[in-house]
């Protein structure tokens, strides 16, 4: 099967959730008279909030529940009553008492086929960056599982920025049977010695080894814009599963990509790189080796687990 | 076949050189269009102001500030002030005037003398700290008072080596809500001016606060400002003092700059306000600065 993706790098206006829900509104109307239509959206990390929020998390954040609730009533004033439309955003969540980075992948869809609409999965931020300019553990709870989801566009999995920094991270939503991977992030620029920021340069080494380690299509969405000095490096793209890109936004600026995913195309890079049926078939090793490193310090110390 | 024969073909790494100043090298048309665009968002998206003011001493900081704000405001509507005591060179004020008509921009000249003076008559015993503090503080007195008048945003020209030195007036120099050198080091702050196409009469004068006659910074600080960017270069990275001098760095020269640096990081912050409450601001109560 293939899907359309439409990527909206977006520069959110702090604290400032309903002008944010109404720029999604925005890209939502925009994206209603695409052709193709695209079937799914994704915005970047905190993109209903901005990134640098500190303590203003506890005014910024929302349900899961709320913000789909909110995503649903302004795509059904924008597209077809027969029309859905899956959206992939970054939201500061209040949820069991905590607050979390997280990502929500929902379908909406019109009032003609009402039972499509639904809250697929949340992701929360698993790897909180805490160092530097960066402070996120001091305001958020980490999440505690990465998992793939079933979509009506495929196995999907989603990874918030630092996440994807660890290629762990990317191997296990791949082994879960992952085919797109959604990468959502807030990447301040720094290091402006190279062609491009340091950071970008990162990104442009990690998001085609993910791609063409697993084998998966990856979706990034970056956030754009200054906050306090710190401005973000967009580049929002989509990698093929050889790693090569397909579309990419600048750097600065906002913009709405599009491109297609043809995840008929997986089976023939896995075949030619089977590197994630390697990785598959040598789990139980790897299991053991991971298992001796948690357990290590606590036998040390003599204790029993 | 001979022993020789086998030798390989050695490729060997470069030894250190705490002589090379490559890592310091920015790409400048890159951070240049970064900092034209940090601009226009922290000046007009964010603030809501169109316009800025820059004081103009005539040196490569406030120079670089202005082409700048050009760049991202346009020429007409960065002011420039030249704000001159009665012991300021001659060559900081044409060097303001060269900057501001190469720009096209409009300027005006605020003598500062009489009220300077005029506190300073009060107190006819000031040593030249004090006497330099006081025109640092006027001067930023001027400036907020001219953006008020002009409805313009003063734009501050600190660099990051003198921030790290210390090397400013509290409350003074660094008083501006927006600055754009804030992190870069004097070295880069040269080729930033270099590349922008700041007067080379002005890049390569000798750096000076003029705030006393034949004053340098690189007098007052006892290392020239290559050498302390090296050293403050690696010293942020985590290298330890100790590292730096057993990879190469004169002792005398990383104990100059550590000495600098430890004995002024209050400087780069706001007041110590006693804290009594779990709501502390900025302890506990945390929110950013463009909350």
């Amino acid at each position: 099967m293939s899907y359309t993706v439409a990527v909206a790098q977006l520069k959110p206006k702090k604290a400032d959730y309903q002008h944010n829900l109404a720029r999604v509104a925005g890209a939502f109307e925009q994206v209603a008279h695409l052709a193709p239509r695209p079937d799914v959206l994704v915005l970047p990390e905190t993109a209903m909030s901005g990134y640098f929020l500190e303590g203003g998390v506890r005014e910024s954040s929302r349900t899961a529940q709320e913000l789909f609730t909110d995503l649903l009533a302004r795509f059904r004033g924008c597209f077809p009553p027969d029309a859905a439309l899956d959206v992939v955003v970054g939201f500061y969540e209040a949820a069991e008492g905590r607050y979390y980075n997280s990502a929500l992948y929902a379908t909406l869809s019109g009032t003609e086929c009402p039972e499509q609409a639904r809250i697929v999965h949340v992701h929360r931020k698993f790897f909180l960056p805490t160092y530097g300019v960066f402070d996120e553990k001091r305001f958020v709870a980490r999440g505690r599982t990465i998992a793939a989801f079933s979509t009506r566009l495929g196995p999907a999995a989603m990874l918030i920025c630092e996440d994807a920094w660890h290629s762990v991270s990317s191997a296990v939503a791949a082994l879960q049977g992952a085919l797109s991977l959604y990468v959502l992030s807030a990447s301040p620029g720094r290091g402006f010695e190279g062609a491009t920021t340091g950071n970008l340069q990162r990104w442009d080494r990690l998001l085609p080894g993910i791609a063409e380690e697993h084998n998966v299509f990856v979706v990034y969405a970056g956030l754009v814009g200054f906050e306090g000095g710190k401005g973000f490096t967009g580049s929002s793209r989509i990698v093929d599963p050889w790693g090569a890109e397909v579309v990419r936004g600048p750097v600065a600026g906002e913009c709405l990509l599009t491109g297609s995913v043809d995840l008929d195309l997986l089976a023939a890079a896995r075949a030619g790189t089977p590197l994630l049926m390697d990785l598959e078939s040598n789990l139980g090793d790897l299991s053991l080796m991971l298992d001796r490193l948690v357990r290590g310090p606590h036998e040390l110390l003599g204790g029993s687990l | 076949m001979s022993a020789h024969d086998l030798e390989l073909p050695l490729i060997a790494a470069r030894p250190f050189d705490p002589e090379d100043a490559t890592p310091l090298e920015l790409n400048p048309t890159l951070t240049v269009d970064w900092l034209v665009e940090f601009l226009r968002d922290e000046i007009v998206r964010r603030r809501g102001f169109r316009r800025a003011v820059v004081g103009l001493s005539g040196g490569v900081d406030s120079s670089l500030t202005a082409y700048l704000c050009a760049l991202a405001l346009g020429a007409e509507n960065v002011f420039g002030v030249r704000m001159p005591y009665r012991t300021s060179s001659q060559d900081s004020l044409d060097h303001a005037a060269m900057v501001a008509e190469a720009l096209g921009l409009p300027m005006s000249t605020v003598e500062i003398t009489g009220a300077v003076d005029g506190y300073l008559s009060l107190e006819p015993d000031a040593d030249g700290r004090r006497r330099g503090n006081v025109m640092a503080r006027t001067r930023m007195v001027v400036l907020f008072d001219q953006s008020a008048k002009l409805s313009a945003l003063p734009v501050g020209t600190g660099n990051k080596t003198e921030r790290l030195f210390g090397y400013f007036t509290w409350h003074a120099d660094d008083s501006p809500p927006v600055n754009p050198l804030g992190d870069l080091y004097k070295t880069q702050v040269w080729q930033l001016a270099s590349a922008v196409g700041v007067p080379e009469v002005i890049v390569r004068k000798p750096a000076s606060a003029d705030l006393v006659v034949g004053q340098t910074d690189e007098g007052d600080f006892g290392i020239s400002y290559g050498r302390a960017d090296r050293v403050l270069y690696y010293l942020l990275r985590g290298y330890t003092p100790e590292k730096l001098v057993e990879i190469g760095f004169p002792a005398t020269e990383v104990g100059l700059v550590v000495g600098r640096l430890s004995s002024t990081h209050w400087k780069r912050h706001l007041p110590t306000s006693a804290m009594l409450s779990t709501t502390s601001i900025n302890d506990y109560y945390l929110r950013p600065v463009d909350y």
